[in-house]
């Protein structure tokens, strides 16, 4: 992570007090949007933290956003033959209400724009599944002019799921692995995603270039 | 005096947690019904319980100003309103709630009252979906209110009364005395405009998510959305003992838990009906329910008015 | 062919390649094209533009603009070929035959930078939002490099040869009679 470091020197992020510029959006938009960056949000300790890690786990609703051809392997989920609803899981058709991205393969600068927004308007703790060769390193699109490498440089990836593409009995095993490592109190991505949030920010800045969006959009 | 007070409150609360409770298994199970006539397994029974914490257990939330707030607020006192004002079990003091005279017109505006106050809260959080789903569901509730409330009128005018206690009251010593035997016009007319006030599937374009991302709750989440999961059980809870009481003679018996069983049953029934409707029929456009609703519905509605008129 | 032909005796065109009996190409000057264009519509109802593309040609140091049109009475099609220099590829703007054809023409301003003063929407993004390299689909842009430094790559990925990877590691035993 710290060889990247450097990228975020020329981004010029943050002003002294810690506040996001908004520079991307036009003046009159700049009130409309957040202008503070993302907080940590700790934990309860013990039993009660587990007990709501146990229900974080056991109602995983999906945002229902087809980012890659990967997108065609949620539909056979919900059917009756795979059935995701006894695993508790649910598709959501906005980012507010779904505690769960699938990026579903392949993302072009084109869409990772729109997946960092999408991302940033979930509520944590929320988590990514990235499902795919494309999400690991690429895949056959490793090395095409628009097509970004590595999903977890521009938002922390919970469960990579390889193969091009993966079956839906591959995408239930991954989310059944999701589900344990959030009971284990693992799925701290969010956090994560607000502590290393210049790094993130810088990453997705370097690639986006027409950035006419807010820094952060809640 | 303060023994009296503490005595209603604890009734009351103990009231508010058997329909809540009730209510939420009714909808895990309804789902699990819904699951079947698919083909699938379906959701577990627990599964509203589950989503109702893990959205209260959301860490972090995003308000768009006080209507926002205050949307849900007003949903739930929605919900709450109809039901505290709805005697759940005939006779029975825990479960009278707090029914006077002229419940009736009190419930009925209540059902409306928790929508205008959701279409504040929906139209303040700037999405563009939200309004478009309060606009559909205040037209579609604009056309089923009528039937519905012919279908009151007529039974109103048939016990010459405005209390539902008095309503069941004259309906007990047996089903041949129930509305839906005695009034059968105003009981299909008011079962048509439930179809309507429940959302399923015929005329669910309201919160269509494939369509405008489940309409009015789209900027809903965290706890406003937990909050809306609540008041949707208890409002269902609500509005099925409500069509039990005016309907299908309510719920009587000197044993207060067999009465809850008939209770439990006659609204499990009424229920499944609208769910064996809802899986059995494809979703309506909105001129199209708006049309269905001011046909038929409505003229059996004016023909037991009229019935019970003459 | 009669189009040929007719078409010889007003325009520029050149070398009539039957690749088809029911496809047909010719070749336009860059000052004359959209004339035979227009006129093929007009005249002799090719109506229907199939579709409208570039070609890198680097060696020769050309473009070669293809129009692909569609005769419905005779079911025939006939390509007209423009081969113009690589450097600052200009061409006519052909929206006012067919309205869809500034789409094709926003996506080769986009991706191969040729331009086409006048057509609508021309300098809107097409798939891409804000390229600042030389457009990507001319061949002299390295894609892989361009990857290499913007992507992150993830290390340890290795190519094989199909044929010889499933020699050596998954039918060794028959890998001699192949």
């Amino acid at each position: 992570m710290s060889d990247n470091m450097n990228d975020m020197d020329q981004m010029q992020l943050f002003n002294d007090q810690g506040r996001l510029l908004n520079a991307g959006l036009p003046d009159e938009e700049k009130a409309l949007f957040c202008d503070a960056a993302p907080q940590v949000d700790a934990p309860y300790r013990g039993i009660w933290e587990k007990f709501l890690n146990w229900a974080r786990s056991e109602s995983l609703w999906i945002l229902g956003f087809g980012t890659g051809c990967g997108a065609i392997e949620l539909r056979p989920l919900m059917t009756s033959r795979y059935d995701m609803y006894q695993y508790g899981v649910q598709p959501r058709p906005t980012p507010r209400q779904a505690g769960l991205f699938i990026i579903g393969g392949y993302a072009s600068v084109k869409t990772m724009k729109r997946i960092v927004r999408s991302y940033e308007q979930m509520q944590g703790p929320k988590f990514v599944l990235g499902l795919g060769s494309c999400t690991v390193n690429g895949g056959m699109y490793w090395d095409s002019y628009n097509t970004i490498n590595r999903l977890d440089h521009y938002i922390p990836v919970d469960v990579y799921i390889a193969g091009c593409m993966p079956r839906p009995e591959a995408l239930l095993a991954g989310i059944n692995e999701l589900k344990k490592l959030i009971k284990d109190g693992k799925g701290e991505n969010a956090n994560k995603y607000a502590e290393n949030f210049e790094w993130y920010k810088g990453n997705q800045k370097k690639i986006i270039k027409d950035w006419n969006m807010p820094d952060y959009n809640w | 005096m303060l023994t009296s007070i503490l005595t209603k409150a604890l009734y009351t609360l103990i009231s508010f947690f058997v329909i809540l409770n009730y209510s939420l298994l009714l909808l895990g199970t309804m789902a699990r019904v819904r699951a079947k006539v698919q083909g699938r397994i379906g959701q577990p029974v627990w599964q509203p319980y589950i989503d109702i914490i893990k959205n209260n257990a959301r860490r972090s939330g995003v308000t768009h100003g006080i209507m926002f707030y205050l949307g849900p607020v007003f949903r739930l006192a929605g919900g709450l309103g109809t039901y505290f004002f709805i005697p759940v079990i005939f006779g029975s003091k825990i479960f009278a709630n707090f029914s006077f005279s002229g419940d009736v017109l009190l419930v009925m505006y209540f059902i409306f009252f928790g929508q205008l106050g959701m279409a504040l809260g929906a139209g303040e959080s700037g999405h563009p979906y939200s309004p478009i789903g309060v606009a559909r569901g205040l037209a579609q509730m604009t056309a089923f209110e009528l039937p519905f409330s012919l279908a009151v009128i007529a039974v109103a005018a048939q016990y010459g009364s405005f209390s539902i206690t008095e309503i069941v009251a004259a309906q007990q010593g047996g089903w041949q005395n129930w509305v839906a035997f005695t009034n059968p016009f105003a009981m299909a007319a008011g079962m048509l405009a439930f179809l309507g006030m429940s959302m399923n599937n015929p005329f669910s374009i309201v919160i269509a998510p494939q369509e405008i991302p489940i309409g009015p709750p789209t900027e809903m989440h965290s706890s406003f959305l937990g909050m809306l999961q609540t008041n949707r059980a208890i409002f269902n809870g609500a509005k099925m003992v409500l069509f039990m009481n005016l309907f299908f003679g309510g719920a009587a018996h000197p044993n207060i838990f067999i009465a809850l069983g008939i209770m439990i049953m006659k609204t499990f029934l009424i229920y499944l009906y609208v769910v064996f409707v809802g899986v059995s029929f494809p979703r309506f456009r909105t001129e199209q329910s708006i049309r269905f609703f001011l046909g038929v519905p409505t003229l059996l509605g004016l023909i037991a008015v009229i019935q019970q008129m003459i | 062919m009669t189009e040929f032909n007719e078409l010889s005796r007003q325009f520029q065109v050149s070398d009539l390649v039957e690749q088809r009996a029911d496809l047909h190409f010719i070749t336009a000057s860059k000052e004359h094209a959209v004339a035979v264009v227009s006129a093929l519509k007009e005249r002799y109802g090719y109506t229907h533009l199939v579709f409208f593309t570039v070609v890198d040609h680097l060696e020769k140091n050309e473009f070669h603009l293809t129009y692909m049109l569609h005769n419905y009475e005779k079911h025939h099609d006939m390509g007209v070929v423009v081969k113009i220099a690589r450097e600052n590829v200009q061409m006519e703007s052909i929206h006012h035959l067919w309205p869809a054809a500034a789409t094709y023409q926003q996506e080769m301003r986009e991706m191969y930078g040729v331009e086409f003063p006048g057509s609508p929407g021309l300098y809107e993004n097409f798939a891409l939002e804000g390229w600042e390299d030389i457009p990507p689909m001319r061949r002299d842009f390295d894609t892989k490099e361009y990857s290499d430094k913007t992507y992150y790559p993830r290390p340890g990925r290795e190519s094989h040869d199909p044929r010889e990877y499933m020699k050596e590691n998954l039918y060794p035993s028959e890998a001699e009679t192949w």
